[in-house]
């Protein structure tokens, strides 16, 4: 019985080893050549490091997924492993057994690849615990690792903490999302307790942003959060919002989403926009001149009267519920790049009658906003609309 | 009182033919006895509008403006339709058609509020 040793021997033998010098010629046009560079090592190899461009087939799976990667067994295919052995085995194997005209092993594997001090790719990569917590992210196609790694990577401002902002926290502290800005210049409040619920009992009194900062960490402490323990004004919402991916917008007042609308056109910050008074909840999402903004859905806020606050008529404590999980579907699908985002569309939802209506929103030509170059528009005008004294005022 | 709790109606305010459904945002609902939706007959646009206002006279003065104008922080869809991409208040009704009187909502998390500060 020959030994292992003599098996690889052999397998050199019988198919054609490259230097890693042509590999790296042939990589850099690799694709023009129409040859295929495969990485035979296992997946914790692969992850560490691996040459640009390689395809990565373990050994392991080689007979079931090497057709995956080279469909055409007239095509060249180099393989490399560590050292040179596996690949050479691989090799055989592909000539030998499955036809490959052009199957060859790269001497020296990577060992030597790097140390010629040629480029490698360090993959990023999750860590186990990782790997278990997101689960079954990594199993939808639609997100996977690549769609987890965006959320990951992902920035996203929440205005308040409180009916909105709170199930959108949990939620996108549990889907990973790297950063979670909060600002909330409020402290919990008993009242608070029937909807809001990032806080808890023994957190009444104290600011919502630390709430919501120990239930994220309960929840998920990956996730880094920043707080801004402060109200938001023209004064500092350029500063607050620059750098943030999406701006999850679920504020009380109409001075607010207005402000926050035109700084967030002048900053190009997609918005998720809810808002929700008793049974009933409205949902778009306005991604600067992508689709129309919130003045062109409203071009004025109404008048106080038809403008009440949850506050002061109620709000069914199920509800923001409802559309926070909407708001952060919305959030995840605009960082993954999956799907249709509410975009140019507003979502109605009546929970009395557990209806959802779909309206139809367009650029307004004539926005005092978003029709113009975002750099033309001032801080003076951030914010203003028609009779703002008197709506403030009032 | 059956202001929240009443299903979905249809209540025809005038006898004959009620064509269309109106649908009443949160904020109006206290103008229209607390329905939900009304039925209204008219051509267009502006006949279902005036129906609703000549049935329940406190809508009114928040629809129209003085030159009985759709008032600008009210938006009015035909079915999925903004009315002002269409021929606004001239735009024909249909007997199936629906209208949305949607006017904004601010309603959310009673937080970073900045009236005073916003300017």
């Amino acid at each position: 019985m020959a030994s292992g040793a003599e098996v690889i021997r052999r397998a050199k033998d019988e198919i054609r080893e490259v230097d890693p010098r042509e590999v790296r010629d042939l990589s850099s046009n690799g694709a023009a050549n129409g040859a295929v560079l495969v990485d035979v090592r296992e997946q914790h190899e692969f992850d560490e490091s691996h040459i640009p461009g390689a395809v990565h087939v373990p050994r392991g799976h080689l007979e079931s997924r090497i057709e995956g990667a080279a469909p055409d067994r007239s095509q060249r295919v180099v393989l490399y492993c560590a050292s040179g052995n596996r690949s050479a085995l691989a090799a055989h194997t592909l000539q030998q057994l499955l036809g490959y005209e052009h199957a060859e092993s790269m001497e020296g594997g990577i060992t030597l690849w790097k140390d010629r001090g040629y480029d490698v790719e360090v993959p990023r990569a999750l860590t186990a615990d990782q790997r278990q917590r997101y689960s079954r992210h990594l199993l939808i196609p639609e997100i996977g690792l690549e769609g987890q790694m965006k959320l990951l990577d992902a920035k996203v401002l929440l205005l308040g903490a409180g009916g909105l902002g709170s199930p959108v926290a949990l939620y996108l502290a549990a889907a990973g999302v790297g950063t979670l800005g909060i600002v909330d210049d409020d402290d919990v409040d008993l009242t608070n307790l029937q909807r809001q619920i990032a806080h808890t009992n023994d957190r009444v009194g104290t600011p919502k942003v630390d709430s919501a900062e120990q239930s994220i960490a309960d929840i998920n402490p990956d996730v880094e959060v920043v707080k801004y323990k402060t109200r938001l004004d023209a004064e500092n919402i350029m500063e607050i919002i620059d750098g943030y991916d999406v701006i999850v917008d679920g504020a009380d007042n109409f001075p607010t989403r207005y402000l926050l609308n035109d700084a967030s056109v002048r900053l190009r910050i997609p918005v998720v926009s809810a808002s929700i008074l008793g049974f009933d909840g409205q949902l778009s999402v306005f991604a600067p001149y992508e689709g129309p903004c919130y003045r062109c859905l409203y071009p004025t806020p109404p008048p106080a009267e038809l403008a009440p606050s949850c506050g002061a008529n109620g709000v069914l404590g199920v509800l923001p519920g409802t559309m926070g999980m909407l708001q952060a579907t919305e959030v995840i699908k605009l960082i993954v790049g999956v799907g249709e985002p509410l975009v140019g569309r507003l979502l109605l939802y009546e929970a009395l009658s557990e209806t959802f209506t779909e309206l139809k929103v367009k650029r307004d030509p004539e926005c005092p906003i978003c029709s113009r170059d975002p750099d033309s528009i001032s801080d003076e005008e951030m914010g203003q609309f028609p009779d703002y004294e008197a709506f403030c005022a009032g | 009182m059956r202001r929240w709790g009443s299903s979905p109606t249809t209540r025809p305010f005038a006898p004959g033919n009620a064509v269309s459904i109106v649908k009443i945002p949160p904020v109006l609902r206290s103008y229209t006895d607390g329905e939900r939706e009304v039925s209204a007959d008219g051509a267009s646009v502006g006949d279902v509008l005036e129906g609703l206002a000549a049935s329940h006279p406190d809508t009114r003065g928040q629809l129209f403006d003085e030159g009985g104008q759709l008032n600008r922080f009210v938006n009015v869809y035909l079915n999925d339709e903004d009315v002002r991409v269409l021929d606004g208040l001239q735009t024909a009704v249909g007997s199936d058609d629906t209208l949305v009187i949607l006017p904004a909502m601010a309603g959310g998390s009673q937080t970073p509020a900045a009236a005073e500060s916003a300017i």
